[in-house]
């Protein structure tokens, strides 16, 4: 590692800490507001459910945060997610005797290796990735209800759909241990070197390749994990809530959103991964809020818009103080 | 540069075509007083409207659930309410025939079913030799493009089902004039049409899923009333007519929650009315595609399932009987997607349709529900779709 | 003062030549898919480019056209908009409800409704550069904004558009739509504001660059603020023709054909560049055109609503594929 790739790695940590603060604020911010509206939310048993539900955005927000902070999007995963629940119903169906541990070792393979499909077309046929992951959601969309004619068959056990929605030990979800362990996998990953070089490349992509970091491979690895992330997600979901056509739809805005919120630059190079994780779980408190407080349905989206703006807005300003130049608005790194 | 050539070979093959066309300056505006509807308009078509709760259809449709209607019992999609025949002998044809159908898309596992329903139908009759299907993707704009298109195909009959009432109404109307229209499902603001095809409609949907929400929950009970998204024509009605019933019965809605029909989202939503409104009493759904996951939620909070309504979706009717559930499932019945190719048939053959063939509306009930639960069939399937006698099925449907 | 920036923005236009022009590739691919189309179904017994078909491709082409030539000058300035769905559903209803039936509101309405839409380019411009809010979340939190707004203010369609005013959606001039002369208009407009303003080259600069437009003395907030005002008046002038063709006000006509994505879609298919800098109008009406006889082809063969998604994903990525192939093979030249 050179010493360009070290001071990137600093100036890369330094902003990842100022980026998160804002998110903190939001998260708590939103817990109290809950608390007021509804004192019994803290009851261990409620705030784990809170947190079981959370579990699929927050998955999905880690996956997407990585391909993010290298410079990319990745508007596959709500798809993903669809056809991950559908695959696996179909599986059933077919098998209906299948081992759910085999289904979801399917699952996580199939997932991964639309990732690469997608970093493969990133990063040899140099396809934006926001275009390349857009066609992706088309495809994966298209063949799936194409394949089951648009409603899948048959349902999913409940030895499967424990993982969502059952518990492991005493009132803990399989769902929040499943979270716990995704993000320490990918706190520690962004520890690594592989999280150092991802900064590099996210912040410059130049610079990084000429500092030695193979940046094909950098791509490829980040949207394997990122559909790696779908996978794991689509078992939640599927277990959580069960069988659907709608399972995951709109996800990727949301864990865009959340990846955000968390403080992360779109167009690369800076963020942590914990405040997108906050992020994401900022989204669903929100989400809960509104529904205490009975918003009208149909204004709640326009809550949503403005909280969100309003957000990323105060963290842009935050953290404009330590920057050395302004934030670029497009995915800039790979193109 | 390369840019300012193309773009200037473009103007002048623009101003080419205009020159040689402009003798031939035509429209395809409709005519007649039948021009898209307003907000006031649209109240003869069933489910069009519900900014503005209509009374008079309200009570009409509340009287046809107790109504007999017209027909063999046994095949209720051939079934009809207070006939008003209209002749048809001008659109008499003999031979094969060319039915096309313009679809507002199949977006959901309710039209997924229905098209799989016309198909089958199709396929039934040796004289139809030809089919033609396009697909509006749930655009208006398409379907409007669709039907213009369809009108220049040569079909001897045009079947519409509509992507939204009032905006569909202008493409019809210009193809009215061309060929015999059969609408179906949800209506346009003309009656230009030969029939138009519909079930009961959405306020007895509604009324009849909270009439038993008001039978089975003690008097002041707390309803949770779980919607699939706001400004959907047929789902305002259905939930207009419930809350009147509500009301009605002095039971207390707790609670109105927009799902977007995300199951996910759903067992959320009920998920926190359990715990903060310290229970609820009754459920009302104005669509069934989230009961499952409603039924859920309160499992897992460790609660019994209170009254619930749904539809005739196979995975809440599995539900349902497994857990003995007090529920009820009114229908918007699939069934209806036969009909509009019975209708086709009988209008080139000569042979009196009704101007509005209102079909029945039937309800699963804790009576019949062992008639329409189906095991093999796949659980977004609907039980409400007549097919069971259909070339093809079960597999055609997804079933075993 | 902007003599570097402008030079910068010349050498990308002119450094990609003869067949490697992304313009040039992307109507040969739609010269392409046309005759494949053709070919197709005529072997299945059927008729392409009858005059029907061709009035539909047309018809299909305008709103998308309008919808993406804004988006267009989003993406040149390296931003991009994702609440043009929501705010062309809005722009339809309150054409309708303004007009209400009446031949002497067409005027007034048409002002409100690009007035409010240009509007909207203001407010996504302003948070985007001022407040500093990524292009993707600013849009897509006002798409949230304007969402709520018509869900909590309409329950289907709404207001009625007089006849005179559906002449713009229905008449036709020998074959051609009269709304196709609209989109032609609009193209030739912005295609002159694009290159032959300075707006149009700052416009260039900005997304090819955006520290180097701004040490070269160019206002890049502005520019981006003025590029936001285009696509939402486009999405404006989208919104007017759709209500127009439906004769109502409807509250899902820009959100049920996910106008926000697919205008994307169309302008990269039509080799402009995501990042910014690099593509123009013409390529996007090739992009806007493939897509709609894509569709028509589809149509006429009767393929599987879901398979046309699967095809249309591939056609995207093969084609932004070969851009970039082609891109690459060409500036190694150089």
């Amino acid at each position: 590692m050179t010493a360009l790739a070290v001071d990137i790695r600093r100036e890369g940590l330094r902003r990842a800490l100022q980026a998160g603060a804002p998110v903190y604020l939001l998260l708590a911010a939103l817990l109290v507001a809950i608390a007021v509206a509804d004192p019994g939310f803290f009851e261990p048993d409620r705030l784990l459910a809170f947190a079981k539900r959370s579990a699929p955005l927050v998955i999905l927000a880690a996956g997407q945060y990585l391909v993010i902070v290298s410079g990319g999007y990745d508007l596959s995963v709500g798809s993903l997610v669809t056809v991950g629940v559908v695959v696996a119903a179909e599986t059933f169906n077919e098998f209906p005797g299948a081992p759910w541990p085999a289904v979801v070792a399917l699952l996580l393979a199939g997932g991964a290796l639309v990732g690469l499909a997608n970093g493969l077309i990133v990063a040899v046929l140099r396809v934006p990735s926001f275009i390349a992951t857009l066609g992706m959601m088309l495809i994966l969309e298209g063949a799936v209800f194409y394949w089951t004619q648009g409603s899948p068959h048959g349902s999913l056990p409940e030895d499967f759909r424990a993982l969502g929605r059952g518990n492991a030990v005493g009132s803990l979800p399989w769902a929040v241990v499943i979270c716990l362990a995704v993000g320490t996998a990918t706190v520690l990953l962004m520890r690594a070197a592989f999280g150092r070089t991802l900064l590099a490349t996210g912040d410059n992509e130049r610079a990084a390749a000429l500092a030695g970091v193979r940046v094909a491979r950098i791509r490829l690895a980040v949207f394997t994990l990122s559909g790696l992330a779908a996978a794991i997600a689509a078992v939640l979901v599927g277990g959580f809530s069960g069988i659907s056509a709608q399972a995951g739809r709109g996800d990727e805005f949301e864990a865009i959103t959340a990846v955000v919120l968390g403080g992360a630059a779109l167009g690369g190079g800076a963020g942590s991964v914990v405040a997108a994780m906050a992020g994401a779980f900022s989204l669903q408190a929100l989400f809960t809020l509104l529904n205490l407080h009975g918003v009208s349905g149909a204004l709640e989206s326009t809550v949503q818009g403005l909280i969100v703006i309003a957000a990323v807005w105060l963290g842009a300003v935050n953290w404009s103080r330590v920057r050395r130049r302004p934030a670029t608005t497009t995915p800039r790194g790979e193109a | 540069m390369r840019r300012t050539n193309l773009s200037a070979v473009a103007l002048a093959a623009g101003t080419l075509a205009v020159a040689s066309a402009l003798t031939s300056c035509s429209s395809d505006v409709p005519t007649g007083e039948a021009n898209p509807g307003t907000s006031t308009s649209a109240a003869k078509t069933g489910d069009a409207q519900s900014k503005f709760f209509e009374q008079a259809e309200y009570d009409k449709q509340l009287a046809l659930r107790n109504k007999t209607p017209q027909g063999p019992a046994d095949r209720p999609w051939e079934q009809m309410f207070d006939p008003q025949m209209v002749q048809t002998d001008k659109y008499k044809k003999s031979g094969g025939l060319h039915l096309c159908f313009s679809n507002a898309g199949v977006f959901n596992p309710w039209r997924q079913v229905g098209l799989k329903n016309i198909r089958a139908e199709v396929s039934q009759h040796k004289e139809i030799t030809e089919f033609t299907v396009f697909d509006g993707q749930g655009k208006d704009d398409k379907q409007i493009s669709d039907i213009q298109e369809l009108t220049g195909k040569g079909c001897d009959a045009l079947i519409v089902s509509p992507n939204t009432t009032a905006t569909l109404t202008p493409a019809v109307t210009s193809a009215c004039g061309k060929l015999p229209v059969i609408v179906f499902d949800r209506g346009v603001d003309t009656d230009c049409p030969v029939t138009f095809i519909n079930p009961i409609g959405g306020y007895a949907y509604g009324a009849t899923a909270a009439e038993f929400l008001v039978q089975k929950v003690k008097p002041g009970g707390k309803i949770l009333a779980l919607r699939i998204s706001p400004g959907v024509d047929v789902l305002e009605n259905r939930w207009s007519a419930a809350k009147l019933a509500f009301d009605k019965a002095g039971l207390k809605v707790a609670d109105v929650q927009f799902t977007e029909g995300d199951t996910a989202k759903t067992k959320s939503i009920v998920a926190d009315a359990i715990q903060r409104s310290g229970g609820v009493d009754g459920v009302w759904m104005d669509a069934g595609a989230t009961s499952v996951a409603a039924v859920e939620a309160f499992e897992d909070a460790g609660r019994d399932v209170p009254p619930i309504t749904g539809e005739d979706q196979q995975d809440f009717l599995k539900v349902w009987k497994d857990k003995k559930l007090t529920a009820i499932a009114p229908t918007y019945p699939t069934f209806q997607w036969r009909t509009p190719i019975i209708a086709a048939l009988r209008i080139l053959a000569g042979q009196p349709v009704p101007k509005e063939w209102k079909l029945p509306q039937p309800t699963i009930t804790e009576q019949n529900l062992g008639q329409y639960y189906k095991p093999n069939m796949p659980p977004l399937h609907y039980a409400m779709c007549g097919c069971e006698n259909l070339p093809g099925f079960p597999q055609a449907w997804g079933g075993k | 003062m902007t003599e570097v920036a402008v030079r910068t923005a010349d050498r990308r236009q002119a450094r990609v030549p003869g067949l490697t022009d992304p313009v040039v590739m992307v109507y040969l691919a739609l010269a392409g898919v046309t005759a494949l189309g053709f070919i197709t179904v005529e072997a299945r017994g059927g008729d392409f480019l009858t005059l029907t078909n061709v009035v539909g491709i047309l018809h299909n082409s305008v709103v998308l056209g309008l919808v993406a030539l804004g988006q267009t000058a989003a993406i040149l300035t390296g931003s991009l908009d994702l609440s043009v769905a929501y705010l062309i559903s809005i722009c339809t209803l309150v054409a309708a409800e303004t007009m209400n039936g009446q031949d002497s509101r067409v005027l007034p309405a048409m002002l409100v409704v690009l007035g409010m839409s240009a509007t909207v380019g203001l407010i996504n411009g302003i948070v985007i550069t001022k407040l500093q809010v990524n292009a993707f979340i600013a849009t897509l939190g006002v798409a949230f904004i304007l969402r709520g707004y018509i869900e909590d203010n309409y329950t289907g369609p709404a207001g009625k558009v007089p006849v005179s005013f559906q002449h713009l959606g229905y008449d036709r001039i020998g074959p051609i739509p009269v709304s196709a002369f609209v989109l032609a208009g609009a193209t030739v407009a912005l295609w002159l504001v694009l290159r032959r303003t300075r707006l149009g080259y700052h416009m260039y600069a900005v997304g090819g660059d955006e520290q180097i437009a701004r040490l070269s003395g160019v206002r890049t907030h502005r520019v981006k603020i003025a590029a936001h005002v285009l696509c939402s008046l486009s999405a404006g002038v989208a919104g007017l023709i759709l209500a127009s063709r439906l004769g109502a006000g409807a509250p899902w006509a820009g959100t049920e054909a996910r106008y926000d994505l697919e205008s994307i879609a169309a302008v990269v298919l039509g080799g402009t560049v995501l990042a910014g800098g690099r593509g123009g109008v013409a390529g996007t009406l090739g992009g806007v055109l493939i897509l709609a006889v894509l569709d028509s082809v589809f149509n006429q063969l009767g393929v599987d609503p879901f398979f046309k998604n699967v095809v249309r994903g591939a056609v995207i990525i093969a084609a932004v594929a070969l851009y970039a192939r082609r891109g690459q093979r060409a500036g190694d030249n150089t």
